[in-house]
């Protein structure tokens, strides 16, 4: 049941609601997606002189990741409902409402994507283009009929990236192509590890996952080889920014890291290896962006 | 054991160390010696971040007898490289060897004591390196006072492995869970010295 707002003085209301919204948009997520944006822009501008591109920038990605998430959420609803990690989640417990739920959506989508158009044209076409693959394409077409769908999400969550180095230099270059390629291909580090250990849940919410269609062993191959191509993806996005050697040995060391815990997963699989693997993808994509931030301070 | 939040946080910093180390720390040196302690160096970040991960269960994995002689043989090999030119190549051998035992002795059964003896003599000569030569460098003249740090550093590694080493052998000289009190502590100061000793080479 939504919880009464009404009596409540203009600012508590307010308080109230965005307390409600928050977890709608997994500020988690929502923060490395907009990291990743971040970083392709300063991989080509420093920030230092561009602080009001900057700003828009990061209004604008927050408002287009934030938007599709939650209307992700209101779309999956039913599902989440039904698993134990997500039942919880506002749309599935009833704390707000559907309708409540996609207007939210709809409006930070608009108002992001505005922003971003009234920015740059191109830009705002490669932020539309993420939000087009997460939203209906990943969640609405795929996400239900097949395992590959993840794809889809993968490439969406690539697009922030892409985004921000396309505002950086005006256009696609190779460096943009290899950093979002590197993140397309860490997506699928977590979302497999994550099908994997929620298995039991995602086949009782009747949705495809690798493991249900390939079996643990492909999943666990899948991943190693993911980890493998970002790893190389993002040494390549690097090397094409002019990084110093410095901080490439840093960046081979970590993506070695990555290699290790990839190769340890699929030869010595446990469920601790798993996660391990998918807790240092994430420590690994956010150093890789720091390291491509700091570069050009 | 489960792991404090100070824990985490003293890993933490001892894996910014060894990142500051790996990215700035040996710019300028020679392609081999940056070779080793990126190695070394990296293998300290790497094994922090998966403490900080995985909690000090990982200690109890086989491979970090292996892990464990990968620091100090780099490290020595690199300051063996840079400062004691005749004996270059052959701590080179001894170095690719060393580690080739270690991991030989570790992968397929061999009888007795002979896996001990090997890593005692690994670690005891990777060890005497990174301690002494350091220390007689700076007491001699022949490199900065500070250079001396780099000894402290070695001295810790050796103290952290030797505790390690008995904790995994089953007969830990202090308690497991003191063990594990201190080694992150202990961990740090070994970066730090290493990092700031490397400051005045």
């Amino acid at each position: 049941m939504p919880t009464p707002v009404l009596t409540l003085s203009p600012i508590q209301n307010l308080k109230t609601r965005f307390r409600r919204y928050w977890p709608l948009i997994k500020a988690l997520q929502t923060g490395l997606l907009l990291a990743t944006g971040l970083a392709g822009y300063m991989s080509a501008r420093c920030p230092v002189y561009n602080l009001g591109t900057l700003t828009g920038l990061a209004g604008s990605l927050f408002l287009a990741i934030s938007g599709s998430t939650v209307l992700n959420m209101w779309w999956d609803r039913d599902i989440d409902a039904k698993m134990s990690r997500t039942w919880k989640r506002p749309t599935s417990s009833g704390s707000v409402a559907p309708g409540e739920a996609l207007r939210l959506g709809l409006v930070l989508s608009v108002f992001g994507l505005g922003w971003a158009v009234s920015i740059d044209a191109l830009y705002g076409m490669v932020v539309f283009a993420g939000l087009l693959f997460d939203v209906v394409v990943y969640s609405m077409w795929l996400k239900r009929r097949t395992c590959w769908g993840i794809l889809w999400g993968g490439i969406s969550g690539a697009m922030p990236v892409l985004a921000g180095r396309v505002l950086g230099v005006g256009g696609f270059d190779f460096v943009g192509l290899a950093l979002a390629l590197g993140v397309l291909f860490w997506i699928p580090t977590h979302t497999l590890t994550f099908s994997m250990k929620f298995h039991d849940d995602y086949r009782s919410a009747g949705v495809p996952t690798f493991p249900s269609t390939y079996g643990f062993p492909f999943t666990r191959g899948t991943i190693a080889v993911s980890s493998v191509l970002a790893a190389i993806a993002m040494v390549a996005a690097a090397i094409g920014i002019g990084m110093a050697w410095g901080f490439l040995r840093l960046l081979a060391v970590l993506s070695a890291g990555l290699l290790v815990l990839a190769f340890a997963t699929t030869f010595r699989p446990s469920e601790r290896v798993n996660f391990s693997l998918f807790k240092y993808a994430s420590i690994y994509m956010l150093a890789a962006m720091i390291l491509v931030v700091i570069e050009v301070l | 054991m489960k792991m404090s939040g100070l824990d985490r946080l003293l890993l933490l910093l001892t894996s910014l160390l060894a990142a500051y180390q790996v990215s700035v720390g040996i710019d300028g040196l020679e392609a081999l010696p940056i070779f080793a302690y990126t190695i070394a160096f990296g293998v300290l970040l790497v094994a922090a971040l998966l403490l900080i991960i995985m909690g000090f269960e990982v200690l109890d994995s086989p491979i970090v007898v292996i892990v464990s002689t990968v620091i100090p043989l780099s490290l020595s090999f690199g300051l063996v490289w840079e400062h004691l030119e005749p004996v270059r190549s052959l701590y080179l051998v001894f170095a690719i060897a060393g580690l080739a035992a270690v991991i030989g002795t570790r992968s397929i059964p061999v009888p007795g004591r002979i896996p001990l003896y090997v890593l005692v003599l690994v670690h005891g000569i990777a060890g005497i390196m990174i301690t002494f030569l350091p220390v007689v460098f700076a007491v001699t003249g022949k490199a900065q006072p500070g250079f001396a740090l780099i000894g402290v550093g070695g001295a810790l590694i050796g103290l952290g492995g030797l505790l390690l080493s008995f904790l995994k052998a089953g007969r830990p000289i202090l308690s497991r869970t003191l063990i594990l009190k201190v080694l992150p502590g202990l961990l740090l100061l070994m970066t730090a010295a290493f990092v700031a000793g490397f400051a005045w080479d």
